[in-house]
């Protein structure tokens, strides 16, 4: 009977093992776990994670545990006779409704904590406005009205075509690289307001620790705030199925100091001002017209 | 074939004048007796036949699946098809596979467990199976149809489902007879359980393949109708300029999501409920000793099957739905590892002090039982809003429900046939073939599934043709998987086939100690299953506990 | 529940083999068939008659077999039983058929709208999409779809509907009364009383006919005008859709009865088109309140 479990031992085995963020090499075969990521939510949502799998793997000791112990010392073949009378027996069976019961609490106390956290998108210092529509992503920052799209980038796109002939391992970052990353500043409370031009799309990047639905005619709230020491390049993708391009949507971060941020911003900001050609025009849904930044500190207020 | 030792039919007058043509001896003989179906035994038949028919079409779409996923970069099909493959893959296996499967299986079995000559509606048993290969024919042909087959996924939300070219009203229309039938078919099962019971036979007397199967009716009754009406308001929202799900004219697309888990979420327990069941009999007979807690086990079955109806927006987490809703929901899912976990609970305590071996159907209970476990675990894992954040869309969940459905409901049915098959046939099967059929598929499910958990976790979304490269290995771990999986599965039909034409004869009871009215029958069982009812002796020896 | 002179309760009668099924799925997948055609515009709409004939054909064969064979005495209590919860189940199934719409209804009344008008937990969703949105029942939605230029008016409730609602109801009363005189064995209060109820199903029909043509010509309210129409339309024109099935089984019944098919003590047929009239009478009073006052 030991056979029967050995797979998943090993399976198990090696998760633990990858444990150790040594053993998370570059290799696909390390890549078995969620990241920690690079925000006070992402984290959280890590130990929560963590807190869940260990339970569980402490309930399937013992579960298991007693299922091999039985399969292994109650056989037939060993001559052992069944013991008929133990058909009932109320009190174990009450036991064994209250402990989970308990334990469930235990791992719903955090997650309701952690939740109330993420669902509190009061009080941002940027606000995004997101649009996803097929296939591809437009940013607008609402405050400066900087707006742009971000499609896949050229080369994976040319080697995702059916039969392209190029190998995708001579891409660097296949599928995961965009031509305009979102760029934002490294610890500031970021507003994503996100929406859909089209059909739904999600909007997700793990090591941010958000995903979001994008619906076209609603507004989702999500934010998030990079910590301040975790610069760097964050990449996700578009997760609810979008059609023919869903897998060809992806997300690029591009968390900066606030001063690159800010020098970026001011770059964007003039290289768009009227006369520019804008960017964005298309995608936006009915009445998309941006707000003032004096109508979104009245938004906050009024909330 | 047909046997005589049993008792003689019971004819009542009104038999005599007007039915006696087709009565226990008399079977009616070529097409007629499988096209104009009236026998519960015949209707299991062709339920099952049907059902192991769309497991390979079916499984075939996971395996372009699973081709196409074998390393980054598209080689061999187009984007739009990989999608019209994820959704037919998930069509035919739920709708095609797994319910025909079960209402097969309550078709032979419930008559005989409770004592009935038959169901209690015979015709509308004959159509509720008869819908079922026009209705999938409708669905199959969509793949030869202008714009390709439906391709927004098993959960049709809107508003890409609308995007579907000709396909979209075949399948609306083919979702509108899978669900038909599912309600007959419920209908039936309710009704036979309730009305065709032997005298004696008292509820809590029945055996708890019936007693799952009687709540799983409950929930087809009450959910299957709110999915017809989730796909007629996406066919006027299509055609006839309904808003239902445009924010323009005041609709929301989430609307549909929550009709759809209306729906969505007891159709999983659907999926699995009479799998408990089968479990809960095989367990008892390799352990040779009754089931532990019968009583709690059907209340358990209840709470789980009212639960199943307050939980659905665990799919929707990511969604925007308000805050209390999350919150709401996240507990009323994770209560319900509560009654699943008294399941697991006495299933383990039945083996407790039990006289253990292990016959292929055991063997399969056994695979059911740890790896559905595993499948609720992650379950569980999911039911936290803030980790399904990081789950939701991804191949985690992938991973999740098909341990819950491929070793969970496929290996209960496979543990299923194999546990009743020669009761059935009067046959014996090869049991050391099974056995290997039982290791091989227990491999490399797991292979198949368990990485999906890395990838997933890694970060690959779910519903992809494409991917990046650091999911590599994983995905090719899988695809093999995958391919070795199934083609251990054509182990299955050979062995069935096999048994019916050259098994051993088996006796009547087949498993020393197996308890249950259908093995007080002689193997093979009589056409009309209990003519006469079985006397309350009969019922007592064997009652479940 | 033992009527002596019932056949054996303890034996079942189990049915011949019967083509009617097999003719019943393949009448089905006509009218799918049919209708998949006709949506697609390779076709008119005519496509779905020969499905709807074959069904209608497959109606009258199934029903003469299974009241023939009734009328021979062949089914007992237990069949009897079998038929009654079998009919009870399907309504039952109809009832959370309704119930997708009226979650429609009340999703879109309580939560989407008010969204978009800037009520709630959305509050983004107004203030940027919909700034000039004004959330209030009833709606054709922020992007004013269908009506007559974008508006629309909506049908009164204590106009026909409040008819209507007599109407129904008092069809409810009539059904009962003529359940009590087939139990009684007064024939003649029987067809008479049966007779006015279909009268009155009939009628109500008519009446909502005519309600949908004003609709149409003169409110601006059609399917297509936002989510106040869709529910509308799709509430109650199932509604009626389930009025004339429903009248339509009482016209067979009230056949049967002239030609004295029912006894006091059986009469499943009776009950069971009974009971789905009730059901259609209480969807109304669901659709009365919800849809057409409050
Ligand atoms: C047979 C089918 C089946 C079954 C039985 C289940 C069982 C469960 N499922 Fe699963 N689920 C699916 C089929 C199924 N699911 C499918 C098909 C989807 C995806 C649909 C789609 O999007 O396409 C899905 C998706 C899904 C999601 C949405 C994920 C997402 O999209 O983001 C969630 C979230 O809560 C979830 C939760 C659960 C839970 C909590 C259970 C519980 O019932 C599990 C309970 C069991 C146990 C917990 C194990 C045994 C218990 C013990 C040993 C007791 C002690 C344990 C503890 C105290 C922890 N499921
Ligand atoms: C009961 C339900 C059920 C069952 C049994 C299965 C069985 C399998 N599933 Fe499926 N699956 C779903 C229900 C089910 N699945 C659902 C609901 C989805 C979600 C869809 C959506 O996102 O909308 C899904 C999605 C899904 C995906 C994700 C697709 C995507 O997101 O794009 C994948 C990928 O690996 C997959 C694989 C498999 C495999 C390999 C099997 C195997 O177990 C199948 C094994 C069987 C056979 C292979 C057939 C028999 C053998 C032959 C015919 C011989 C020939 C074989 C060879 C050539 C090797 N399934
Ligand atoms: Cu956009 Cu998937
Ligand atoms: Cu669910």
């Amino acid at each position: 009977m030991v056979q029967k479990i050995a797979p998943k031992l090993a399976a198990l085995t090696a998760l633990l093992v990858s444990l150790s963020p040594a053993a998370r090499a570059q290799s696909g075969w390390g890549e078995i776990n969620m990241p920690r990521g690079v925000t006070m939510i992402s984290q959280k949502i890590y130990d929560l994670h963590m807190l869940c799998f260990w339970v569980c793997v402490a309930i399937g000791i013992v579960v298991f545990g007693v299922m091999i112990y039985s399969m292994v010392v109650f056989r037939h073949s060993k001559g052992v006779v069944a013991d008929t009378t133990l058909v009932h027996n109320t009190r174990i069976e009450v036991i064994w409704t209250i402990i989970p019961v308990c334990i469930l609490i235990g791992v719903a106390v955090p997650a309701a904590r952690t939740l109330i956290q993420i669902s509190d998108t009061r009080n941002p210092e940027l606000t995004i406005k997101v649009i996803g529509y097929q296939w591809g992503w437009q940013y607008q920052y609402l405050e400066s009205g900087v707006s742009f799209f971000s499609k896949l980038d050229a080369r994976s796109n040319a080697a995702s075509q059916l039969d392209s002939g190029i190998d995708p391992n001579t891409v660097p970052n296949y599928l995961r690289d965009v031509d305009h990353p979102l760029v934002v500043p490294v610890g500031t409370k970021i507003l994503l307001l996100i929406t859909a031009d089209d059909v739904i799309h999600s909007w997700w990047v793990p090591d941010l620790g958000v995903k979001m639905d994008a619906i076209p005619g609603y507004i989702n709230e999500a934010w998030f705030a990079v910590d301040a020491d975790k610069a760097g390049v964050y990449r996700g993708q578009c997760t609810e199925l979008c059609g023919r391009g869903h897998a060809f949507m992806p997300i690029v971060v591009d968390a900066r100091s606030k001063a690159d941020f800010n020098a970026w911003l001011d770059s964007e900001e003039a290289a768009q001002k009227p006369g520019a050609p804008a960017q964005a025009t298309t995608a936006a849904p009915a009445g998309a017209a941006p707000p003032t930044p004096a109508q979104l500190a009245e938004a906050s207020a009024v909330r | 074939m047909a046997e005589h030792t049993h008792a003689p039919a019971a004819t009542s007058p009104a038999h005599a004048v007007h039915a006696v043509h087709d009565e226990h001896d008399h079977r009616p003989h070529g097409w007629r007796r499988w096209v104009y179906a009236t026998n519960h035994k015949d209707i299991g038949t062709m339920y099952l036949v049907f059902a192991g028919l769309m497991f390979l079409i079916g499984g075939s779409f996971a395996m372009v699946i699973r081709a196409e996923l074998f390393e980054p970069g598209m080689q061999l099909v187009d984007p739009q098809f990989f999608n019209s493959m994820t959704t037919m893959h998930a069509l035919f296996m739920i709708f095609g596979a797994v319910m025909p499967a079960w209402t097969g299986l309550a078709n032979w079995l419930i008559p005989m467990q409770i004592g009935a000559p038959d169901m209690a509606l015979p015709r509308l048993n004959n159509l509720s199976f008869w819908i079922l290969p026009f209705a999938f024919t409708l669905l199959f042909s969509t793949l030869f149809v202008p714009g390709g087959a439906p391709a927004g996924g098993w959960t049709l939300y809107a508003p890409l489902m609308v995007q579907t070219g000709d396909a979209f009203p075949m399948t609306i229309f083919a979702i509108h007879m899978m669900g038909a039938s599912s309600i007959l078919g419920a209908i039936n099962v309710i009704v036979t359980i309730m009305n065709m019971r032997a005298k004696g036979m008292g509820l809590l007397r029945m055996p708890l393949f019936v007693w799952t199967w009687f709540i799983t009716a409950f929930l087809l009754i009450a959910a299957m109708p709110v999915l017809a009406g989730a796909v007629t308001m996406l066919l006027t929202d299509h055609y006839f300029g309904t808003t239902f799900f445009t924010a323009t004219g005041g609709g929301d697309p989430i609307m549909f999501q929550h009709i759809f888990w209306f729906f969505g979420h007891p159709e999983v327990y659907i999926l699995i409920l009479p799998a408990f069941g089968v479990v809960s009999e095989i367990i008892p007979t390799f352990s040779r000793k009754p089931l532990f807690g019968y009583e709690t086990m059907v209340y358990a079955t209840a709470s789980i099957g009212f639960l199943s109806f307050i939980v659905w927006a665990h799919h929707m987490f990511v969604t925007g739905i308000p805050l209390a809703g999350q919150l709401f929901f996240m507990l009323s899912t994770m209560l319900i590892a509560v009654p699943t976990g008294v399941k697991v609970f006495n299933w383990t305590a039945t083996m407790y002090k039990g006289s253990l071996s292990f016959e292929p159907p055991m063997l399969f209970a056994l695979g059911f039982l740890f790896m559905f476990t595993i499948g609720g675990f992650s379950g569980l894992m999911l039911a936290l809003v803030p980790a399904d954040y990081e789950y939701h869309g991804t191949y985690f969940v992938v991973a999740h429900f098909h341990y819950v459905l491929v070793p969970g409901a496929i290996f209960a049915i496979i543990g299923a046939v194999y546990y009743w098959l020669p009761k059935w046939s009067g046959k014996m099967y090869d049991m050391r073939l099974a056995t290997w059929h039982f290791w091989l598929s227990t491999v490399f499910v797991n292979v198949l599934f368990f990485p999906q958990h890395f990838l997933g976790l890694a970060g690959m979304p779910r519903r992809i043709p494409d991917y990046a490269v650091q999911f590599t290995d994983w995905n090719m771990v899988s695809s093999i998987g995958g391919f070795a999986f199934g083609l251990s599965q054509l182990l299955f039909p050979y062995i069935v086939l096999k048994c019916l034409r050259s098994g051993e004869p088996a006796t009547g009871r087949v498993w020393e100690s197996a308890h249950g009215l259908e093995w007080e029958l002689p193997s093979p069982a009589p056409y009309h299953s209990w003519g006469e009812p079985p006397s309350e002796a009969l019922i007592a020896r064997g009652a479940a506990h | 529940m033992a009527q002596a002179h019932a056949p054996d309760s303890s034996k079942y009668y189990l049915p011949h083999n019967s083509p009617w099924p097999i003719f019943a799925s393949v009448s089905v997948f006509t009218i799918m068939l049919g209708a998949v055609v006709y949506l697609n515009d390779w076709t008119g709409l005519w496509s779905i008659i020969p499905g709807f004939a074959l069904l209608f054909t497959m109606f009258i064969c199934w029903f003469h077999t299974v009241i023939g064979e009734n009328q021979h005495g062949i089914y007992n209590l237990q069949v009897d039983r079998s038929f009654r919860m079998g009919m009870l189940w399907f309504i039952l199934s109809e009832v959370m058929f309704f119930g997708a719409f009226f979650g429609a209804l009340f999703y879109a009344r309580i939560l989407a709208v008010p969204w978009l008008g800037g009520e709630g937990v959305k509050f983004f969703t107004h203030f940027i999409l919909w700034p000039t949105y004004e959330g209030t029942w009833p709606t054709n939605g922020p992007a004013h779809i269908g009506g007559n230029a974008g508006s629309f008016n909506i049908v009164p409730a204590f106009g026909v509907p409040a008819i209507n609602t007599l109407v129904l109801l008092s069809s409810g009363v009539t059904v009962t009364i003529a359940h009590h005189a087939l139990r009684q064995g007064k024939r003649g209060m029987l067809i008479v009383f049966l007779a006015a109820t279909f009268l009155l199903g009939f009628t109500f029909v008519g009446l909502q006919a005519h309600e949908y043509g004003e609709s149409y010509r003169e409110l601006g309210l059609r399917l297509s005008t936002g989510i106040y129409g869709s529910t509308f339309f799709m509430l109650t024109g199932f509604h009626g859709l389930h009025v004339t099935i429903g009248a339509t089984m009482l016209v067979i019944i009230w056949l049967r009865v002239l030609r004295g098919h029912f006894t006091p003590q059986r009469h499943f047929a009776f009950e069971a088109v009974s009971w789905y009239w009730h059901f259609v009478d209480v969807v109304w009073l669901g659709l009365f309140i919800f849809v057409y006052w409050l």
